[in-house]
């Protein structure tokens, strides 16, 4: 199975190794055509203001396109990129999930943390980084994952995106768990 | 390092966290909420707010310090992008006074007058994580055995000639592939001939590279300067006075309001977001010469720069630090 990962700019490099690790044929993605071939597409950490930037008026034209049709996951600036609504400050996003979106929500560097949230009802490690917080969930998306009140992974069909970075932490769980959802469509 | 308790794992963890967020990018030195808004428009990754930039720290000499705090708070409060601050080497107040200020990265750097000639800042103290300039492999474990997340070659900074730049990090690339295939026994050795501890050798050859992101600074100019680092195993780039600064190396009349003529020693910010633009595409598509030509031929030109070849050894910034 062949996962692309945006390789504009970011902690691509970490999925790829997560990846790997668990079996996917991983695609290094820096041009839009690259996102022909590929089952599903993971959008890292970096900065989502410098995403837009490379990506230009055709490349998210492109991404939009996929991320509507296709399995994507994104974290932290991936989670932005995938949002219906962005605020701090206002930004384009691909609106492939009905989610508003705060970037630099809990504050600067100094305000980054490794915290203990829930997945799918189980305790499990997430590291945020200058995170964004998720402020509104849409009707038609599901959270899967919490930390205190706060939703901090959502879904909707096969997209889903976390403002966390579990490329940063040791545990497999939530990348398998988009490798299930590219392979099987429905999961649960 | 030393320290291996939960907590400070913990906070290195987060700290090297934010420097995976930067691969792939470029860090612009600003010295103004003008110039920060024009990098973060051409795709800036981050900042680093300055008081000046290294090419005019060089043209006008004197002790060259921490930014002021006002500025880098301007810059912070105008940039939705992480902002780095320098401070000067071994000076720890100022690091105190920059992580009180909440900027996201202090470097520790040589381009400021060091403040200390045996110490550098114990950088395990502080919860803001640290950058650090290196010539070569014993520098860059010295810096990490201090606390710092993140490496940077040193170059020389202000000059717009990449060459020292390259000669770092080929020169770290080449020490740590050596260690690859060295015995145990060997190893020991090799720490000793660096200067660093057994325990961080040890663990650059397991690994085959360092602990921590390794980037490129000093005299990164153009496109095809960052591609060229990037080739040789930069995992992203600052730059420095090459975005904008000029065609002349010095200017006695810019405070604020430039004429942008002949006399004035920064490059007009229609030419210096097109060259930032130009060179944050080039460190995504660093291997890609298509890529590389398209961006180089809509610049005008570059800064004027300094061959480092000229400098005499007193003029050098790189050899500060210890």
């Amino acid at each position: 199975m062949k996962i692309g990962v945006l390789a504009l700019q970011g902690d691509f490099d970490a999925h790829r190794r997560r990846l790997e690790e668990l079996g996917a044929e991983v695609v290094l993605v820096k041009k839009p055509e690259q996102l022909d071939g590929i089952a599903g597409l993971v959008i890292p950490g970096g900065e989502s203001s410098t995403f837009l930037k490379l990506l230009g008026e055709d490349g998210v034209a492109k991404l939009k396109d996929f991320v509507h049709a296709k399995p994507t996951f994104g974290t932290c600036a991936g989670a932005i990129l995938l949002a219906t609504e962005v605020e701090n400050p206002k930004q384009a996003g691909l609106g492939a999930l009905d989610i508003t979106v705060r970037r630099n929500a809990y504050g600067r560097q100094a305000d980054s943390s490794i915290r203990e949230g829930q997945f799918l009802n189980d305790p499990i490690e997430m590291v945020f980084i200058r995170a964004p917080r998720i402020e509104r969930v849409g009707k038609d998306v599901e959270v899967v994952a919490t930390e205190g009140r706060d939703p901090v992974m959502v879904r909707k069909g096969k997209t889903l995106a976390a403002t966390f970075h579990p490329e940063l932490s040791d545990d497999p769980r939530i990348h398998r768990y988009f490798l299930d959802l590219v392979s099987n469509g429905k999961r649960g | 390092m030393s320290q291996n308790n939960g907590h400070t794992t913990t906070s290195l963890r987060l700290k090297t966290g934010l420097a995976e967020m930067l691969k792939g990018g470029v860090i612009m030195d600003v010295t103004d909420a003008r110039q920060a808004e024009i990098a973060e428009k051409a795709g800036a990754v981050a900042v680093m707010a300055l008081e000046r930039v290294p090419a005019q720290i060089r043209a006008e000499g004197g002790v060259a310090r921490m930014a002021s705090p006002k500025k880098i708070r301007e810059i912070m409060a105008t940039v939705s992008i992480p902002v780095m601050a320098k401070c000067r080497i071994g000076h720890f107040a100022e690091a105190q006074i920059l992580q009180e200020l909440g900027v996201d990265y202090i470097d520790e750097s040589e381009v400021l007058t060091p403040a200390d000639e045996a110490h550098h800042v114990d950088k395990h103290a502080f919860t803001v994580p640290f950058v650090c300039g290196a010539r070569n492999l014993g520098e860059a474990l010295r810096r990490i055995a201090e606390g710092a997340c993140m490496i940077r070659t040193k170059g020389e900074a202000g000059t717009g000639d990449v060459v020292h730049a390259v000669k770092h990090i080929r020169q770290i690339v080449q020490e740590m592939k050596i260690l690859t295939v060295l015995s145990e026994q060997e190893l020991y050795a090799k720490a000793k001939e660096h200067q660093a501890p057994y325990e961080l050798v040890k663990m650059v050859a397991r690994d085959g590279k360092l602990p921590v992101p390794n980037f490129s600074a000093g005299g990164i100019a153009t496109p095809a300067d960052a591609s060229l680092v990037m080739q040789l195993g930069a995992e992203a780039v600052f730059v420095g006075s090459g975005i904008f600064m000029g065609k002349r190396t010095s200017c006695t009349q810019c405070e604020e309001k430039h004429s942008y003529d002949q006399n004035c020693a920064f490059a007009p910010p229609a030419e210096a977001e097109r060259r930032a633009r130009a060179i944050v595409k080039a460190a995504t598509h660093f291997n890609d010469p298509k890529v590389l030509l398209e961006v180089s031929e809509d610049l005008a030109g570059a800064m004027k720069g300094l061959a480092v070849s000229a400098l005499d050894e007193a003029h050098m910034l790189q050899t500060r630090g210890w």
